[in-house]
């Protein structure tokens, strides 16, 4: 008898569970969507806001949500869904040997989009835009993907960067190449400026400060009109030159001198190989920081401070030089921005930007050069790419993040690339290591010595 | 006392003298008294809260004590940073092993030698693959993924590269099966007796550290209970009661 009964009570009882379960799905849902979905404000006749209620579409859409998550419970019942395979092996497959080729390949199409989109002003612009951000996101890379430190504040550093450009351009009449270092160094003063308060705080702590410090920053350009023009922005800010050589349409400019028709385009396209060339300046030093004592102090940061301090690491200056490191890429990412859109506000430094770049890092792999490379072209592009859904765009977005997030849990690229290389792991000889020696501490020879 | 080598006079390696650290308002350390002789391997027991690791951390700079004092060869290093204190030639191996989890066993080891001159790195390499011959096989592996006796293998030479004379070592066999803790043991009793490295022991285990410690103190709620002789103090029925029946693994 009992054998009999097991199968049916069995079904039975996953009925029931189900339905349970779907139950409490609609129950969500409704909580979430009643305000979504179910009201809807509307501005009368008269410019006052008056609320309509949608009734009809808030029964539906819990019900879908109801009768989906009924019909998942029935058909896959206790089994575990595999997640990765959501996403289809034809996408991921390429993307397994990207690390190995993407560099390359990435770095010739970089160098030739000019070429190609020479007559489409709207790709070179979105290619700008993507640089701008691959560069912020190698600079942020080397404090939370190296140093380990949580900084939701980048913006402020970018937005230092762009003030100190147009302000000396201002106030000085310095050109860009005079401001650019100088964009840098005050970045990265603020940085210091930061890392002090911080050097105690850790993890999400950190977050919340760093946070802050972007508000208060973003505040005080929005507040401090005398210097800033506050709201209004800073405009007029001047164009870079073609190493003082305008892009105008006059004797002495860049098309004359060089004897082609003048055309817009000459600048768009010096803007992009110019983010182009800071964008690689920040990677380069990145790379070469990393085979650094520094730059090793930073990753063993990462992994864990207390054994830092016992090997006698001063975590202090390892912090301090990070946030130092991280601000000042931010800084001159920030000036070219000024000289790139000839306008400034408060507006373009918001916490959104900081989230972006942070998102891109963390969507990278948090460390790794390339992901963050990557990360930034898919999710600018993505952008672009879903501008077509208008209010939506972001509900894509955040499933597309959320996808990827499942198939690569620890970012596109996920592989750390060691800093040191011996030939075989078996047969380490003084050869080797002294190669490896040689290679990543000159630079602290030569400093000692 | 009978330390074997006390050929350094009178001044001990390291001298604690009357500590007394607090968290807050709540007292770890009651007023701790030791000295470690140049050579000697000196090991300090307790059971887990007694103030074991807060004691060590203490000679290591942080946390500072309220009052007292820590003197290496005589000078007052007393809440000195730590990373100053690691370039006087001490080097710990802090609880938990706390290895670089996502770098390769190689580059653990580089940050061992960050103190120290370039010019012997090889030498000082080949040193520690030799005490561990375990780490040479996996030099490119990463850190995280080594097993728990790598791991602490790993601690043990990435202290020692940093060419240290003083050794601290925060429970080296912790979590560790016998085999395992024995061969870590022997390699720290190796050290002391070819190279005379003088080794600061904080253990749990009871019965290896005696067995290998030239001294041994026993500290209980943050204050030192007995000392003497390592296999002294095996000896001992109190030492026996607490820490060894039942427990001798
Ligand atoms: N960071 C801390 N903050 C507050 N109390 C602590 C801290 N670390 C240790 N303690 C307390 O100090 C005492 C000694 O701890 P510890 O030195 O870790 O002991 P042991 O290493 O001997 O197991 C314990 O009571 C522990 O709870
Ligand atoms: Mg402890």
């Amino acid at each position: 008898m009992s054998v009999l009964s097991t199968p049916s009570s069995k079904a039975r009882f996953d009925l029931v569970s189900a339905l349970k379960r779907a139950l409490l799905a609609a129950l969500v849902a409704f909580g979430l969507f009643s305000l979504m979905i179910g009201v809807r404000t509307h501005t009368g006749s008269n410019g006052a806001l008056f609320l309509e209620g949608r009734p009809g579409l808030l029964a539906i859409m819990v019900g879908i949500v109801f009768v989906s998550t009924l019909a998942r419970e029935l058909i896959l019942g206790e089994r575990q869904i595999e997640l990765r395979s959501l996403v289809p092996p034809a996408l991921t497959a390429p993307l397994q040997i990207l690390p190995k080729l993407a560099a390359p390949a990435l770095l010739v199409f970089a160098l030739i989009v000019p070429i190609i989109f020479y007559q489409n002003r709207y790709m070179l612009d979105l290619g700008i835009m993507i640089l701008t951000y691959v560069m912020l996101g190698w600079g942020l890379n080397i404090v939370v993907g190296l140093a380990g430190l949580l900084d939701l504040g980048y913006v402020a550093f970018y937005a230092v960067g762009a003030y100190s450009y147009a302000l000396l351009a201002e106030h000085f009449g310095f050109s860009f190449w005079i401001c650019l270092p100088l964009a840098g160094i005050l970045a990265s003063f603020w940085g210091i400026i930061l890392g002090f308060p911080v050097l105690r705080l850790r993890g999400d702590y950190l977050a919340i400060v760093t946070m802050a410090f972007g508000e208060i920053i973003r505040l005080v350009l929005l507040n401090f009109q005398t210097l800033t023009h506050g709201p209004d922005g800073i405009s007029g800010i001047p164009r870079p030159s073609f190493f003082g050589l305008p892009f105008n349409n006059e004797p002495g400019g860049f098309a004359h001198t060089f004897g082609l028709h003048y055309s817009f385009t000459h600048r768009i396209v010096f803007l992009y190989y110019l983010i182009l060339v800071l964008a690689l300046v920040t990677n380069f030093v990145t790379i070469r920081l990393r085979r650094l004592p520094i730059g090793r102090a930073w990753e063993a940061l990462r992994e864990d401070e207390i054994a830092c301090r016992s090997l006698g690491i001063n975590t202090t200056n390892t912090k301090l030089t990070a946030f130092a490191m991280g601000a000042m890429f931010a800084g001159f990412a920030g000036s070219f921005f000024a000289t790139r859109q000839g306008f400034i506000s408060p507006e373009s430094f918001t916490f959104t930007e900081s989230a972006m770049v942070l998102a891109i890092v963390v969507l990278g792999g948090m460390g790794s050069q390339i992901g963050v490379a990557v990360a930034a072209a898919v999710m600018l592009g993505g952008f672009e790419l879903f501008r077509e859904f208008a209010t939506f765009r972001m509900l894509v977005f955040g499933l597309a993040m959320v996808l990827i997030m499942i198939w690569r849990p620890r970012g596109l690229v996920a592989t750390r690339t060691p800093s040191v290389f011996l030939r075989s792991p078996k047969e380490v000889d003084a050869e080797d290591v002294r190669r490896a020696r040689a290679k990543s501490w000159s630079w602290r020879r030569a400093r000692h010595d | 006392m009978n330390a074997p080598s006390a050929t350094t006079g009178n001044t001990p390696m390291l001298a604690v003298r009357g500590v007394k650290t607090y968290y807050g308002n709540i007292i770890a350390l009651k007023g701790i008294d030791l000295d470690i002789h140049a050579g000697e391997i000196v090991a300090m027991i307790g059971a887990n809260g007694a103030g074991k690791s807060t004691l060590m951390m203490t000679i290591f700079g942080d946390p500072r004590p309220r009052e007292g004092q820590v003197l290496f060869e005589g000078r007052d290093i007393t809440g000195m940073p730590a990373h100053e204190i690691a370039r006087l030639n001490i080097a710990q191996s802090p609880e938990g092993r706390r290895i670089f989890g996502r770098m390769t066993v190689m580059e653990n080891l580089q940050m061992g030698a960050t103190v120290t001159d370039n010019a012997h790195f090889e030498e000082d390499l080949e040193r520690v693959f030799r005490l561990f011959p375990r780490l040479k096989e996996r030099v490119h592996q990463r850190g995280g993924t080594l097993s728990g006796g790598e791991q602490q293998m790993l601690a043990i030479g990435r202290a020692l590269m940093s060419r240290p004379r003083l050794l601290l070592l925060d429970e080296p066999s912790l979590g560790l099966a016998p085999l395992l803790v024995k061969q870590i043991f022997d390699a720290i009793r190796e050290l002391n007796e070819r190279e005379k490295l003088t080794v600061f022991l904080v253990e749990q285990n009871a019965f290896h550290a005696l067995k290998l410690a030239h001294r041994g103190y026993v500290m209980v709620n943050g204050l030192i209970t007995l000392s003497g002789p390592g296999r002294e103090l095996l000896q001992r029925p109190e030492v026996r009661a607490a820490y060894l029946e039942g427990g001798r693994h």
